[in-house]
């Protein structure tokens, strides 16, 4: 196990710039998502850290060893493919132990091992298979074999869960995590699928445009979103966000939209510093802050119904604010909802996330 | 489901007419099968009556034609090693690295390799040959024949390599290969498939080709089969057509053999990728 530390890592292919002066230090026993829509630099990011690709400009350690210009045979790392890359001519007993082959272990030792590790995976009666001759879901368990069964200083993961059908994909998870407590490993493991990164993650990278636009913690990551576009990004349903205009009413902060008013939120010197450059505010909140206004109700956001999806457990509630500014809710009761045509939704004031105009956050009295 | 009369009757002068067309084509095979066994066989089609062999002894008691068809084999497994090596390696690289303007360098090769093995650059390939010094000899017609079979052979693996998913060497690479061992463990028996459609195509151009050989060879002792043939003449110019027909059915049958061996053992099939 070791550490991995990017330092002003910047990739290009031609004129476009796949990663853009990106530094993080992930720590030894870290597992580490990075989180970003498609296109954005993650894999990217991942092949530079296999050797698979060389960096335009900057540095990248392992275990405190620049590896920057190294081959990847040399870096005794272990990487799941997103398209799994078993080698299709091998029965999984030699896919499995390829690595321990290269290594120069002789034959029994190291299919033994295979078998030990498929075991763990639930794969090892399937030792005398072809690749072609396995299921989607045994494919990539075999991947995940091949990667585990020698020891690496880091694993990397590239969406490997990706073409699983819902129902694996979550069991899947579940092993991952329950590896990951095992055996501590430092693993960096690519997804856009911001429940899979909650779900697994010590820390979080989100990444944008191939910038890290936040690198921290899942809680601290849903409970402080840096900007609106981590807002937008994590939880599901992702977080409201409401352009509105911002005042200063008897030093309490007052905010204003289409059907909405909000009074007496704690002014702070940040608020007030984006008040003054242009008065607009985005006002941020999480779909299960919200609830049915009861009557009388202050901080409250009144428009047409849009969708009332009933999950089970819990409902989502959409309104439709005009121009498709929509606002979700998500209710948890396993009663069905009965809704007037107009409805009220309302939250308390410790749940309100500001933004600036630019979609920075505006850090909350105390933070 | 029943049939109209008129539809039914369509149907049989349809077949009929298939039939027809059909043992058009077939006339000259079945000549090429039943010659060979008849002691007086001409150029019309008979049943061989009675079957024999005495033709293949005659033909197997003439050291020339059997001499010519050890050439054809040396010649023909010579240029398909040499074929089949160099365009793997070539296409190989062409595919996998990013060399600039690698596009273009198979484009051009491709549109000269027609002019190479072709005959209209018959008479520099004679005098670079000659010059070389290898006139009269197999490496002439093995080096001729690479040179003009390799632009195509290597166009048409390039672009199956190019089809096959780089992860397979980088997940090696990763796992701790080098790239040679990710080359022998991991590509070249995904690529394998792709070397012996090469290596059939090869083997069948060089083997059956005339003009070549008969215009780099001198002696006798180093004729192909192809050129060989021609021996079967009386001093009248008139074909001896019982050993033609005899000469000409041993002379097919490496080819079909290679195409019975190669659908056996590979069966023509290229590896399915991993569904995604
Ligand atoms: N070899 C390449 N040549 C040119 N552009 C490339 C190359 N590889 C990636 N890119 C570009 O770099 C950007 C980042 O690609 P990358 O594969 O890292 O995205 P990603 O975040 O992994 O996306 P996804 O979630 O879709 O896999 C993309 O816009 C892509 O088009
Ligand atoms: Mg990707």
């Amino acid at each position: 196990m070791a550490s991995v530390e990017f330092k002003n890592v910047t990739k290009s292919f031609g004129e476009f710039r796949a990663v853009s002066d990106v530094s993080f230090d992930i720590g030894d026993g870290e597992f580490v998502c990075l989180l970003g829509p498609s296109g954005c630099g993650k894999t990217t990011s991942l092949r530079m850290m296999a050797g698979l690709e060389t960096p335009t400009a900057g540095q990248i350690f392992i275990g405190g060893d620049e590896v920057t210009h190294l081959h990847p045979k040399d870096r005794n790392i272990a990487m799941v493919f997103q398209d799994y890359a078993l080698y299709p001519h091998m029965n999984l007993a030699d896919n499995i132990a390829y690595p321990l082959k290269v290594r120069g272990e002789p034959v029994a030792q190291r299919h033994g091992r295979a078998k030990e590790v498929a075991d763990v995976l639930k794969i090892g009666h399937l030792m005398d298979r072809l690749p072609s001759q396995i299921s989607g879901g045994q494919q990539q368990r075999t991947s995940l074999a091949r990667a585990l069964v020698y020891p690496a200083k880091v694993y990397l993961f590239d969406e490997p869960l990706s073409n699983l059908d819902a129902k694996l994909r979550l069991e899947a998870r579940g092993f991952l995590n329950h590896l990951q407590r095992d055996m501590g490993m430092t693993a960096v493991y690519v997804t856009h699928d911001q429940a899979e990164a909650m779900a697994l993650a010590t820390r979080i990278a989100v990444m944008d445009q191939g910038h890290i636009v936040q690198f921290a913690s899942p809680i601290e990551i849903y409970r402080r979103p840096s900007t609106t576009f981590v807002a937008n990004f994590v939880g599901n349903p992702p977080m409201n966000l409401v352009e509105v205009e911002g005042a200063q009413i008897d030093g309490k902060l007052a905010l204003k939209a289409e059907g909405l008013t909000i009074d007496g939120l704690a002014m702070t010197d940040a608020i007030g510093k984006a008040l003054a450059t242009s008065g607009k505010l985005t006002l941020g909140v999480r779909p299960e802050h919200l609830g049915i206004a009861e009557v009388g109700a202050i901080n409250t956001i009144t428009a047409p119904l849009f969708a009332n999806e009933n999950m089970g457990p819990e409902s989502l509630v959409t309104v439709d604010r005009g121009d498709s500014a929509r606002v979700t809710a998500r209710i948890f009761t396993d009663d069905h909802l009965d809704l007037s045509k107009v409805v009220t939704l309302s939250f308390s004031h410790e749940h309100v996330h500001l933004f600036d105009s630019a979609g920075m956050r505006i850090p909350a009295l105390g933070e | 489901m029943k049939l109209t009369i008129p539809a039914f009757v369509g149907r049989i002068a349809f077949s009929a007419l298939a039939a027809l067309i059909g043992a058009i084509f077939a006339l000259p095979l079945l000549w090429f099968l039943f010659a060979p066994f008849n002691a007086r066989a001409e150029l019309g089609l008979a049943l061989p009556d009675p079957w024999t062999l005495n033709n293949f002894v005659t033909v197997f008691g003439n050291s020339y034609a059997v001499q010519a068809l050890w050439n054809s084999f040396i010649q023909a497994v010579g240029g398909v090693i040499l074929v089949g090596a160099a365009a793997t390696l070539a296409a190989y690289a062409l595919s996998r690295s990013s060399i600039p303007g690698k596009g273009a360098v198979t484009y051009i090769l491709l549109l000269f390799s027609s002019v190479v093995s072709g005959s209209a650059a018959m008479v520099p390939i004679f005098l670079i040959v000659s010059a070389a010094g290898l006139m009269d000899t197999h490496l002439a017609v093995i080096l001729t024949f690479a040179g003009g079979l390799l632009p195509t052979a290597m166009f048409i693996l390039r672009d199956f390599i190019d089809s096959i998913p780089k992860s397979y060497e980088e997940s090696a690479m990763v796992a701790g290969a080098s790239p040679v061992q990710a080359f022998f463990d991991v590509a070249l028996p995904v690529i394998r498939p792709g070397i012996v459609v090469i290596v059939v195509w090869s083997f069948v151009n060089i083997w059956g080709s005339f003009l070549i050989p008969f215009i780099l060879l001198r002696s006798d002792s180093n004729m192909p089969a192809s050129v060989a043939i021609y021996s079967f003449y009386s001093e009248a110019g008139t074909p001896i057509v019982t050993l033609l027909a005899a000469y000409s059915l041993i002379y097919s049958l490496p080819v079909i053999a290679l195409y019975l061996f190669v659908s056996w053992k590979f069966g023509f099939r290229f590896f399915g990728g991993i569904k995604a």
